[in-house]
């Protein structure tokens, strides 16, 4: 196509929003109304996988030794465990030092354990790939002098239902939003068409060819998403940048972080953008598709 | 040049529109089609631009077979064949000037050559000096003249004309068939669907009645008449 041509296209694309702006402006809101919708779910859905991220790097594997072994025994196991392939590090905590941390936890009524210690001394393991961590902890249980291998299983895999789930309702529901916002779209170039049915017939009868005659109607349908995109992209970005700035240090050294703005904000403004065209262009395609035999 | 053979038409409400029309019709003649209403008239004429399809035989436009052609190559088609309408079809939102160049720019014409060929057309056709207005300003001659300018814009070797004169009086219709001659004088052939009978009949040109889907008579210098 030539660059004069395009020229007229989106001339006369920009003249017909003017012309049905009752239509332009119901279907661009659809568009802004989805996107906004579609735009927070997605703010909420990566900050969460963030999350579910963070808490799945955090799975160590505690290894008790067995009470009854001896400093070596348990110097032995640890070296052990250290060669384990898979294991990026290993901590070493005694059993006083551990049940320091139950005191601490559950209160001063255990110090009377002090006298007699009936903790073992526990190893602390972290795998270099969290998914790993099943496997490496059942090797792990196959030594010697181990009394208990426990890591959080269960855990990660109940929070993953969860967010799977809360996707799943997300999708559909902007899956019904993206719809309404296409039909809308498609509605409001069937009106174009119809308007111009005349210009669109002589066309046709001097030899236009059937882009020609399409393009104008596309441009449309992807002004009208670009449009509906712009509010959305704003409101996200200056709510998410105010939410960020807020929360980011009050969120300091918790498991669950927000998404750095950038990257992140620059990321969800293209696909927004890039959502609102395909539904200008998707919506606009069908009616073109239907109502202009060309 | 417009060569059919066994043309059949039939609509999907069953009526039969073209019962094994037969034709030839050679570079440079003037063809009057003549025939009462629904007498399958305006179908024979649709199917030479591909507005119809036919449902069965062979239609060759300028040497191109129109059963073999696909939807995509039909514009090239209709880049050679220019077409008048009983109502003008213009666009009321375009002036004079602007009607006869939509022509041109659908086709993709640089802004050089259309200037050009408008303003040549339009003095060709006598509205030069009218160029500026639009067509709610024009007299029903005048505007039918823009039309004409419009099919013969981008030189078609064929010009198809569906009752040109139906909405005109007589003095702008003789008007009208002097611009169709001079067209038809600088080689381009003219096929005319007309009930006009005194033009028929005084400018003597050849005629083909259609009626019930079928050519009942195909005359040089004929006559209007039919049977009905």
């Amino acid at each position: 196509m030539k660059a004069r041509t395009f020229g007229r296209h989106a001339r006369e694309s920009l003249k017909s929003l003017g012309r049905n702006s009752w239509m332009t402006f119901a279907s661009t809101s659809a568009v802004t109304v989805t996107l906004l919708l579609v735009g927070a779910f997605i703010v909420i859905m990566m900050n969460l996988n963030q999350l579910a991220d963070n808490i799945e790097n955090d799975v160590e594997i505690k290894v008790v030794a067995d009470p009854a072994a001896d400093e070596a025994a348990v110097k032995e196991l640890e070296e052990k465990v250290r060669s384990t392939a898979g294991v990026l590090e290993v901590v070493y905590s005694s059993r006083d030092d551990e049940l320091n941390k139950m005191i601490q936890s559950f209160g001063d009524e255990l110090s009377l354990y002090k006298q007699s210690n009936p903790l073992g001394d526990a190893l602390y393991v972290k795998a270099k790939e969290p998914q790993k961590t099943a496997a490496i902890a059942k090797k792990i249980d196959t030594y010697d002098y181990t009394y208990e291998v426990v890591y959080g299983e269960g855990k990660v895999e109940k929070l993953f239902n969860v967010l799977n789930t809360s996707r799943n309702v997300g999708v559909v529901l902007i899956l019904a939003l993206l719809f309404t916002a296409m039909f809308l779209i498609s509605n409001t170039i069937r009106i174009t068409i119809v308007a111009r049915k005349r210009e669109i017939e002589i066309m046709k009868l001097v030899g236009a060819t059937n882009s020609f005659v399409r393009i104008p109607f596309l441009l449309e349908g992807i002004w009208l998403g670009v449009l509906g995109a712009i509010i959305p992209m704003i409101v996200i970005s200056v709510a998410y940048y105010n939410l960020h700035v807020y929360w980011a240090p009050r969120l300091q050294g918790e498991l669950f972080q927000l998404l750095d703005t950038t990257p992140f904000i620059f990321q969800l403004n293209g696909l927004l953008l890039f959502m609102g065209v395909f539904i200008g262009a998707w919506g606009s395609f069908m009616s073109v598709r239907k109502f202009l035999r060309v | 040049m417009i060569v059919m053979k066994n043309v059949y038409k039939k609509y999907p409400n069953g009526v039969v529109a073209a019962n094994g029309i037969n034709i030839e019709i050679d570079p440079g003649e003037f063809v009057y089609v003549v025939g009462p209403s629904g007498a399958g008239k305006s179908t024979f004429i649709k199917m030479m631009y591909r507005e119809e399809t036919s449902t069965s035989g062979e239609i060759v436009i300028n040497g191109v077979n129109l059963a073999n052609l696909r939807n995509s190559q039909v514009p090239f088609l209709r880049r050679q064949i220019g077409v008048v309408f009983q109502d003008f079809k213009l666009l009321p939102k375009l002036n004079v000037y602007e009607n006869v160049a939509f022509a041109l720019e659908v086709i993709e014409e640089s802004p050089k050559t259309i200037r050009k060929k408008v303003n040549d057309v339009l003095a060709l056709v006598g509205l030069a000096q009218k160029s500026r207005m639009f067509p709610d300003e024009l007299s029903g001659g005048e505007q039918q003249r823009v039309s004409i300018a419009r099919s013969i814009v981008n030189s078609p070797k064929v010009v198809i004309a569906d009752e040109p004169t139906g909405n005109l009086d007589p003095d702008t219709s003789w008007e009208i068939m002097r611009i169709f001659e001079q067209i038809n004088a600088r080689g381009t052939t003219i096929v005319m669907a007309t009930h006009n009978r005194e033009i028929v009949n005084t400018r003597r040109h050849r005629v083909i009645v259609v009626e019930g889907g079928l050519i009942t008579r195909d005359e040089y210098e004929g006559e209007y008449s039919y049977e009905s």
